[in-house]
């Protein structure tokens, strides 16, 4: 145990400089070129110039939306993918970001003054219902649905709450601002959102790393996680809502971004093991990397225009999506 | 003999009754709607005697809808059956397998890239007939596993994910797109009936008129293959050939028919599956009953679209995803 530990906190503190190579890279690339050194200022000191305005005003509340919203998105994963021993398991593609859409359309038409506060509730609430949804079909038949059936069930959910989103966007002429929302990923994040965001994303991974071992036992199974003496349905329910928290507040944030919380994990497992206790930190900073990564790339990929981050996800994620289905995804 | 006798008069009866149904609800949506065109001017009107703005209504803008809506869902369900009897699975459906998708952003490259002219609708069909069938190529090849084989769900999951991944790859299109432009794609996506006109019907109609009797010669064909491989092999088909073949009649007909109504899913599922619980799982039954069926479903729905909601009412696709998603939850819940 020991002669595993070791290398598992030096992998911590490699991605943990690797994030934030990442995180200075992502500053200074874009439509406009930044110098290194004025990164460094603005992230350790006072000092103000036109370049440090530039950063402290639009790169730095950008990059660190991309980088919570990417860790918590692979947090909630990785947690669905062990609390439902299903490999398939993501918030995009078990209904909560459709859910979430739903929830944002209703606010968008019927709210007299949107406030992100609300915006956020809404999301919560919609991506419970939605998660609710799926996992309430697929725990109808005995035993439960196979991951393909329920990843299934997710996609019909998906289609049902987007087509109810559309009417509802539609009719109340909305369309154009939800779909702003939905896949705006992080154009416009604001110090302000993000004194919202941060304060959750950080409590929900502090406490899912909390519950890590919980997971790992569930992750096995559930008979075993009984006999162990784990109260499954209360550990459940909180690990419930921590996924529903992680992943409403991206949607919140950012709008949908798929596969994200299905790449992250596997990669980790990749990593550090099977331990969730390992995976969760370690899908935490992982996901990070990869959201700034790909918002990077969006930014600069047709600069000065901005390609949509939520499409890069999607592009880069199908590969991956198909590589763990032609497992059979029987390993979690 | 009695048995097959009154499951053929159950046939006669099923495809009359639904024979009277799409009538039906042809005189209701004509009649019915934002323009009011009141029951006793009906007829009146059909013989040429109604006032000019009468025969707008009617035959300028209600009759064209109809008959491609009518002649869409037709080609949906045809494509459904067909590939639901290939894959030998309930869960197919042009839709939920990408194919819509993949015709979907080969016509969002066409409508944004290529130098749009007067004639440019008629090139549709065939642009997303093109896309279709290249998605459908790459489905096929990601779920095709060298041991195993096909497995059914897999190709159904392989769509899922590839029209998830094509749906982003729209997203980047469209982000780099004129205001105007982006406003037809999107609701072309929702599954809009925009080609409601009679230049569009005729841009339809040869796909179906070649392709379905194709199908009805090819029927013994389908009823071997839906058996296992070896068996029909056994009986000497020449699987892999007639295979490819259906699959492009199935990915044309869902590819033109999208090309005029946009993206609509799940009347390729329903449709087959409700004519095999009606007439049973013989494709000779099914087919024609299910062809019926899936064009009065998408005329029902598009109907219940246009007047649900004053003034823009739903997009027909909106209606249908209401009413198919929880079926297919069913369908999921109930088979093995």
């Amino acid at each position: 145990m020991k002669n595993r530990s070791l290398p598992f906190a030096l992998t911590m503190i490699g991605l943990a400089a690797l994030l934030f190579i990442t995180l200075v890279a992502s500053i200074i690339l874009g439509a406009k070129d930044i110098a290194v050194i004025n990164v460094l200022r603005a992230l350790f000191t006072d000092k103000i110039n036109d370049q440090i305005l530039i950063i402290k005003e639009i790169r730095l509340p950008r990059e660190l939306a991309a980088l919570f919203v990417g860790a918590a998105l692979a947090v909630s994963g990785a947690i669905m993918q062990g609390m439902t021993r299903n490999p398939l398991a993501d918030p995009g593609l078990l209904g909560l970001s459709a859910g979430a859409n739903l929830a944002l359309a209703i606010v968008m038409a019927f709210a007299v003054k949107v406030s992100f506060m609300s915006i956020i509730v809404a999301c919560f609430v919609g991506a419970a219902v939605g998660a609710g949804l799926v996992f309430g079909i697929g725990s109808l038949k005995n035993g439960g649905f196979s991951p393909v059936r329920l990843v299934l069930a997710g996609s019909a959910v998906s289609a049902f709450l987007y087509a109810v989103s559309q009417g509802i966007a539609i009719n109340f002429k909305v369309a154009k601002d939800v779909s702003m929302w939905t896949s705006g990923g992080f154009v416009g994040s604001s110090w302000n959102q993000l004194s919202l965001v941060i304060p959750i994303v950080a409590i929900g991974i502090a406490v899912s790393i909390l519950f890590s071992k919980q997971v790992t036992v569930l992750s096995l199974n559930e008979d075993v996680a009984t006999g162990l003496g784990q109260r499954t349905a209360l550990i459940k329910a909180i690990l419930f809502i921590l996924i529903v928290m992680l992943a409403g507040v991206s949607v919140a944030l950012a709008g949908n971004l798929i596969f994200v919380g299905l790449m992250v994990p596997h990669m980790a497992r990749k990593l550090v093991g099977v331990d969730y206790k390992r995976i969760i930190p370690a899908s935490a900073i992982m996901g990070a990397i990869f959201m700034l990564g790909a918002d990077t790339v969006a930014r600069i990929i047709n600069a000065p225009f901005e390609t949509s981050v939520a499409a890069i996800t999607a592009v880069l994620g199908i590969p991956f999506f198909l590589l763990i289905v032609n497992k059979g995804g029987k390993r979690i | 003999m009695i048995a097959s006798r009154s499951v053929k008069k159950r046939l006669g009866w099923t495809i009359a009754s639904l024979i009277v149904l799409i009538i039906f609800t042809f005189l209701l949506g004509s009649a019915v709607g934002h323009a009011s065109l009141s029951f006793n001017r009906l007829l009146p009107t059909l013989m040429g005697d109604g006032t000019a703005k009468e025969n707008i209504i009617l035959f300028s803008i209600r009759l064209p809808r109809m008959l491609i809506t009518l002649l869409a869902g037709m080609a949906l369900a045809l494509s459904g059956a067909i590939l639901q009897v290939i894959t030998r699975n309930d869960l197919a459906d042009p839709g939920l397998l990408g194919i819509n998708s993949g015709a979907g952003v080969a016509i969002a490259l066409y409508y944004l890239f290529a130098p749009v002219g007067e004639k440019y609708a008629s090139m549709f069909p065939l642009v997303a007939l093109l896309g279709g069938l290249l998605t459908a190529a790459i489905i096929y090849l990601f779920s095709y596993q060298r041991r195993i084989g096909f497995k059914p769900i897999n190709l159904v999951l392989t769509g899922v994910g590839f029209s998830m991944a094509l749906s982003g790859l729209m997203v980047i299109l469209i982000s780099s797109a004129d205001r105007d432009k982006v406003q037809f794609i999107i609701k072309w996506l929702a599954g809009n009936i925009w080609g409601a006109d009679w230049p569009y019907i005729l841009t339809l109609l040869p796909w179906l008129v070649i392709i379905v009797p194709f199908i009805f010669f090819k029927m013994r064909t389908l009823n071997v293959i839906s058996l296992d491989d070896s068996v029909s092999l056994g009986l000497g088909t020449r699987l892999q050939r007639e295979r490819l073949l259906l699959i492009i009649a199935a990915v044309a007909l869902a590819a033109s028919a999208v090309s005029v109504t946009g993206g609509i899913s799940f009347i390729g599922l329903m449709a087959p599956h409700i004519a095999k619980a009606l007439v049973g799982p013989r494709s000779q039954r099914f087919i024609p009953v299910s062809i019926l069926l899936g064009g009065w479903l998408l005329l029902i729905a598009d109907f219940i679209g246009r007047n649900v909601a004053y003034p823009d009412g739903l997009p027909a696709g909106v209606v249908v995803a209401l009413i198919g998603a929880p079926y297919f939850v069913f369908l999921l819940y109930r088979t093995k």
